[in-house]
């Protein structure tokens, strides 16, 4: 053998090897440490500047704000991959053999190998004690394989040979999860979109700022909230409908989802996550004497610009302001008014009090706000998921949740018999739990003692 | 409340199981490990009239649900699943002096709980809203459980190992069962709690994916379940690899349940806020 060869031998072998198996489980479990404290995506800049320049560049060429998906982490993933694969197809054949092709006669060499033999001897023919045998054999443990050999019986009986092969079905259930989730990744999408109630949408921004259409129209028709006493969320609830063509699908029209209850059409699914408000809200902005008047419209959840710089943001808003304070009436909201020097006014202002609208603006030495009208409204929320991959994934799970149970409690167990004129001998062995079996095997010895020679002592 | 009560009596029934297990080691005398055992035994039997009596008054209270939904509820589950681990294992393989080495972290647990966590019965909030968490939890937690176990098994393991070395069998600990048993029983425990566990992360990938559309999302409670799955396949690994069995073995499954414990309390401990940097 040159030394090339034995070269690749050598490597072949530690790709099979359990210390690399071992090996690449404890490092997956340590480097897996680092992304769970070292935050990962999208980093807040009050986290960048606390850990400073030269860290940043550190972490970031190592790759750790995004670590499972860094080439060392996900090198690390192909290893253990290969590794599997590659000790699955060493170890394999010779173990098929076992199951398939199992040795049906018990010669001397292979007694004296087994942990649990007995011998027996019987009055009866060789024909005689085979016929009873299988008798026994199959109603105790398993039905035999009878094979004749010179004048002499052997049977063979087995129980769930397959079982040897869990351990390979677990590995392999590894890979199937990985390919699942390639293909999900190559095939899927996951998305993210808001909707204003009575609004509809053919878009969803998925991963990177990319848009993907949907190649249908989703309308969310209303939206609510609900809370407990304790002021804990009870329930967020969409009212959503599929629209093809300006007109709601048939089965899709008006369905609600949840929390925990989705909506899928066509591969794609929306799940409710978050709300917000999406109203409008509509103020008159002058001076005191009331010149340089202008309209400004602001958004529930969002800030407008002021004509003479800063901004203002709507706290809350009420058409009817009478429940709330007696004796006044009309639209009222609560502002925030932002200076462009930076200072913050909060005002209350109205829609037909004119004159607490100029108090105001005489206290606080600013522009005259009234607030003409407005619309409150909810928009929804919705993660949006394709992942074509996942249906093997949940294939490789179930494979390996039962691999996992057959190669921890079931065993291959065999036992042979050898048969001549006036003697029987009996062995057994298992692969796994040998103190089970050994039990096992002796209520055998047991049952055939009693069978063969009513009260004989072997 | 009447469940609270009944899981204070647990945890008597608990504390004195262990203090009998102790007077077991310390005297030899079989009937006190007789005792400990059956102090164990009612204890889970009390406890588990307490859970089904939370989940009963949860219901009353209008917000019905398993009690598995907080802290508090899943410390007092973790328990009980330890306490029926070992006693299956004790009805099974009759090393009553193992009890000594597990009763203390079903006893910690129950402690805790009744002293220090908040035991209102709270409305679930929707994210919590579906079966999956009853299959979930149910199935992650027999699998700590079988680790806890495990782990003081170990323990017991390097005790004795230890002791075995020195001269006249080692005092108390040569009265453990041999390292051989002990090391067989470890992986026993831990062939219990490994399907458990991979169901358990199977079972919450499947309802994460039900929720959310995305089955696995690196979130530092998931990566955790995976690492704790990582260092028990490795220990399942080293009892066939050369120079890994016994004492390295007995100090993987401890560390197992160190990652285990990490996974279930040190993630929101410790990690909640550096994560809320992410989200």
């Amino acid at each position: 053998m040159n030394t090339e060869r034995t070269l690749s031998r050598a490597l072949w072998d530690s790709i099979c090897s359990l210390k690399l198996a071992m090996t690449l489980l404890l490092t997956l479990a340590i480097t897996s440490i680092i992304g769970t404290v070292i935050p990962q995506g999208n980093l807040a800049p009050q986290y960048v500047t606390s850990i400073g320049p030269a860290k940043l560049k550190l972490y970031q060429t190592l790759g750790f704000f995004d670590m499972y998906h860094s080439w060392w982490f996900v090198l690390l993933l192909g290893a253990l991959a290969a590794n599997l694969a590659a000790c699955s197809c060493k170890r394999l054949p010779q173990i098929w053999r076992t199951v398939t092709r199992p040795v049906t006669t018990l010669d001397e060499g292979l007694r004296k190998s087994l942990p649990n033999h007995a011998t027996f001897a019987a009055p009866q023919s060789a024909r005689d004690l085979k016929d009873r045998m299988v008798g026994i054999l199959g109603s105790c443990f398993a039905k035999p394989l009878v094979t004749e050999q010179d004048g002499v019986y052997h049977l063979y009986a087995e129980k769930t040979p397959w079982c040897r092969l869990a351990v390979y079905a677990v590995h392999l259930s590894i890979l199937v999860i990985f390919v699942g989730a390639i293909a999900g990744s190559l095939f899927g999408f996951k998305g993210y979109v808001n909707i204003p109630e009575g609004g509809g949408v053919s878009q969803v921004a998925g991963a990177g700022g990319k848009t993907i259409d949907l190649g249908f129209v989703l309308r969310c028709d209303k939206f609510s909230a609900s809370f407990y006493d304790t002021g804990a969320p009870r329930e967020f609830k969409s009212v959503l409908t599929v629209l093809q063509n300006g007109k709601p699908l048939q089965g899709f029209d008006h369905v609600p989802i949840i929390v925990n209850d989705p909506l899928t059409y066509r591969g794609i699914t929306f799940y409710q996550s978050s709300y917000g408000k999406a109203g409008r809200h509509v103020f008159r902005v002058s001076d005191p004497d009331g010149g340089n008047a202008s309209t400004i419209t602001v958004p529930s959840d969002g800030e407008a610009r002021l004509p003479g710089g800063g901004g203002m943001h709507v706290l809350e808003a009420t058409q009817d302001v009478a429940p709330f304070e007696p004796g006044r009436s009309g639209p009222a909201a609560n502002i925030e008014v932002h200076g462009a020097a930076g200072q913050t006014q909060r005002i209350v202002v109205y829609a037909n009090h004119p004159e607490l609208n100029l108090q105001s603006a005489r206290k606080n030495g600013g522009p005259v706000f009234s607030y003409l009208s407005g619309s409150e409204s909810m928009y929804t929320g919705l993660q949006v998921a394709r992942d074509p991959g996942v249906g093997i994934v949940w294939l490789g799970c179930l494979l390996m949740v039962v691999g996992v149970y057959c190669a921890f409690f079931l065993s291959h167990r065999r036992v042979w018999v050898r048969i001549k004129d006036g003697e029987v001998v009996v062995g057994g062995n298992t692969n796994k739990n040998p103190a089970g079996f050994e039990l096992a095997f002796e209520r055998l010895v047991q049952t055939i003692k009693g069978e063969l020679a009513p009260g004989e002592k072997k | 409340m009447t469940s609270s009560l009944l899981f204070n009596i647990a945890t008597i029934a608990y504390l004195a199981s262990m203090l009998l297990f102790f007077a077991f080691i310390a005297s030899r005398v079989a009937s006190l490990g007789l005792l400990g055992s059956a102090s164990a035994c009612s204890g889970l039997v009390v406890q588990s009239v307490a859970i089904g009596l939370r989940w009963r008054e949860s219901y009353i209270m209008g917000v019905g649900h398993a009690p598995l939904s907080n802290l508090y509820e899943s410390v007092v589950f973790f328990s009980w699943t330890i306490v029926l681990i070992y006693l299956l294992l004790d009805l099974r393989y009759r090393y009553r002096v193992i009890g000594a080495f597990v009763m203390p972290f079903a006893l910690l647990g129950m402690t805790w709980a009744q002293l220090g966590l908040d035991n209102g019965i709270e409305p679930l909030v929707p994210a919590l809203q579906s079966n999956w968490l009853l299959y979930h939890v149910v199935t992650c937690f027999l699998g700590y459980a079988a680790f806890a176990v495990a782990c003081g098994i170990s323990i017991m393991y390097l005790i004795r190992e230890t002791a075995g070395a020195a001269p006249a069998g080692g005092g108390t600990a040569g009265f453990f069962p041999p390292v051989k048993v002990l090391d067989d029983l470890n992986y026993r425990a831990i062939m219990v709690g490994f399907p458990l566990l991979t169901l358990g992360i199977v079972t919450g990938a499947a309802w994460a994916n039900y929720a959310w559309g995305t089955y696995w999302s690196w979130d530092p409670k998931e990566t955790w379940s995976l690492i704790v799955w990582f260092v028990y396949a490795a220990f399942l690994h080293a009892r066939i690899t050369r120079g890994w069995v016994g004492r390295r073995a007995a100090w993987l499954s401890v560390i197992g349940f160190a990652a285990t414990i990490f996974c279930y309390l040190g993630v929101n401990l410790f990690l909640s806020g550096l994560h809320s940097y992410g989200k």
